[in-house]
């Protein structure tokens, strides 16, 4: 494992908002190739997290370090090629087309002065490829589907095609169809090119599926991670969800059943 | 890149055109090649004095102002990421308009007029900065709202007060005074001395903003995209702020309160062109120049040698034609 490179690594993180303390005492490693999936109950700080470990928002407490260096100390267009982010909200105010909305994620790449080449553009397509809207390359954003503006944002995130990809909810929105698509597409970006991927889900058996590793956030700041065949069990998940989980097997795979 | 030269080199030459228009126009026609003879040799003829010392200053102020309010217009509408935000969104023709009627209630020369309405758009600026200093200099980008609500809203609530004071004023004012008044609310060109001033912190302002193109265009995506990709977002809005609120209070300070414009240039240019800033920011710089250039020619011709107020005809003319502009283009969507 030693050869592996370690992206990124938390040590006694605190995450909150507001008053209250959200996740406390989280020491993390992801190296590359490693797919993450993060669970938990609605409002136990997945997103909140995830911007954290982007590094848009002020440590409670800790140290967040990104390629061994502090994150706070990153300069924001460095930061943009080494990580990227796909909220979990995206706002249209103004129409654009979907190719434009992911050759925004070639910022990062452009000096002040640059324009977008055909270089810039042949990523942009290959990454509406690979989330499957070739058809809509030319459509105007504001008028997508919810699932269809979805799978832009993750063709931008795909474009700025960063070692370390954050993912708020990326299948939340899609019909049963793209979620594997997706996420296959993201298990291979972490299997052949050494990405690694930190996503949150609420899908189990998707996350059960497709995850290297697991992050699960409780009640009362449980915690539980490590290999996802380990950590997602009955006991843990039902704890975290406050709701009885059964887990089965059903041919090759593993799947879990809300009671 | 060549499409965006290709199109600015077009609104350069609409923008001469209209010039040459203007320069030719007016209670007294000039042939348009003497218009070109007298600019490079002005000569003793009633024409040239005309030419030079009328026509000339005031189609360069015309000019510069649209520029600066559908440039306003535009960064308003990235800064506040609502299609509906204008250059006097947050109340800088407000703050200008008490200064300019108050020196036009106890003064009144154009000078005094222009440094009231100048020194009320700061106070204005600044105000709704400090008031808004919290949607300014911050970000939360996990905020499932993303626009800047705190701004508008505080730039809303201070035209409403400087709205109600331009009615106090208006009730306070002798009879005599009244009609300049009006005249300045409405937006004229016609007591501007200020010449090729506008159109030169045109040049720099756009030239100031042109280099934020590409992080706008991030922007309008919404803050936590922007953060994610590098913008310094805090940055970056409080300088579109600043050269925003700027160039609404020179345009405001040289021909009134010119509605329209800011609004609707950038719209009908993004109708056309997309909603690339790098592209639009010059083009609206160009286009709303153009427009207001021709408007006041018409403001100043059509019923001569009487004078409309420019921001009467802005909003007559273009009201129609942005609707009729709007209903085409959603008919293909």
């Amino acid at each position: 494992m030693s050869a592996v490179a370690l992206l990124l690594e938390a040590r006694g993180l605190r995450v909150g908002a507001g008053t209250r303390t959200l996740i406390d005492g989280l020491d993390l490693q992801v190296h590359a190739g490693e797919l993450w999936c993060v669970m938990g109950p609605n409002g136990s700080g997945k997103t909140t997290l995830l911007h954290t470990l982007a590094g848009l928002r002020p440590l409670r407490a800790g140290e967040l370090r990104l390629q061994a260096r502090a994150i706070a100390s990153w300069p924001p267009a460095e930061l943009a090629r080494q990580r990227g982010l796909l909220p979990q909200t995206l706002h249209d105010a103004f129409s654009a087309s979907a190719l434009d909305v992911v050759l925004l994620g070639r910022h990062p790449h452009l000096g002040r002065w640059a324009w977008e080449d055909a270089e810039d553009e042949h990523i942009a397509r290959a990454a509406l490829h690979a989330v499957d809207l070739d058809a809509l390359v030319g459509r105007d954003v504001t008028t997508l589907s919810g699932g269809e503006r979805q799978r832009v944002g993750i063709a931008a995130l795909l474009a700025q095609d960063p070692p370390l990809l954050l993912l708020d909810e990326p299948v939340a929105h899609l019909d049963l169809h793209h979620q594997v698509t997706v996420l296959r597409h993201l298990r291979k970006l972490a299997r052949e090119r050494g990405k690694a991927v930190l996503l949150s889900i609420h899908d189990l058996n998707l996350a059960a599926r497709f995850a290297t590793h697991a992050l699960v956030l409780g009640p009362n700041g449980m915690l539980r991670q490590g290999p996802a065949e380990s950590t997602m069990d009955e006991v843990v998940l039902s704890a975290a969800f406050g709701h009885a989980v059964a887990r089965e097997r059903v041919g090759a795979r593993i799947v879990f059943v809300a009671d | 890149m060549a499409r965006a030269l290709r199109l600015w080199l077009l609104l350069a030459g609409l923008s001469l055109a209209a010039l040459l228009l203007a320069l030719a126009v007016g209670s007294s026609t000039i042939a348009p090649q003497d218009v070109a003879r007298l600019l490079w040799q002005p000569d003793a003829s009633s024409d040239s004095e005309v030419l030079q010392r009328l026509r000339l200053p005031r189609a360069l102020a015309a000019f510069g102002t649209g520029g600066l309010l559908a440039l306003a217009g535009a960064l308003m509408q990235v800064l506040l990421r609502n299609p509906l935000a204008d250059p006097y969104v947050l109340g800088v023709s407000g703050g200008a308009a008490v200064g300019a009627l108050l020196a036009l209630l106890f003064a009144g020369s154009v000078l005094l007029v222009q440094a009231g309405a100048f020194g009320g758009a700061l106070l204005s600026i600044v105000l709704v900065f400090a008031l808004a200093q919290r949607d300014l200099s911050r970000v939360d980008t996990t905020a499932r709202l993303d626009s800047a609500p705190r701004l508008l809203l505080t730039g809303v609530m201070l035209a409403a007060l400087w709205s109600a004071l331009i009615t106090l004023l208006l009730m306070l004012a002798p009879e005599a005074r009244l009609r300049g008044m009006l005249f300045w609310l409405a937006g004229d060109l016609g007591g501007s001395d200020a010449g090729g001033w506008p159109l030169l912190a045109l040049a720099a302002l756009a030239a100031l903003s042109w280099p934020l193109a590409r992080e706008l265009n991030v922007l309008l995506r919404g803050a936590a995209m922007a953060q994610a990709l590098g913008v310094r977002v805090v940055r970056v809005r409080r300088i579109v702020y600043v050269l925003a609120s700027l160039a609404s209070a020179i345009a405001v300070t040289t021909g009134g309160a010119i509605g329209f414009i800011g609004l609707v240039v950038p719209h009908a240019l993004r109708l056309v062109i997309g909603n690339d800033q790098r592209v639009l920011l010059p083009a609206c710089a160009l286009g709303g120049g153009t427009l207001l250039l021709l408007a006041d020619t018409l403001a100043r011709s059509v019923v001569a040698p009487q004078q409309l107020p420019v921001g009467v005809i802005t909003a007559l003319l273009g009201v129609p034609s942005f609707i009729a502009l709007l209903l085409r283009r959603g008919g293909t969507r």
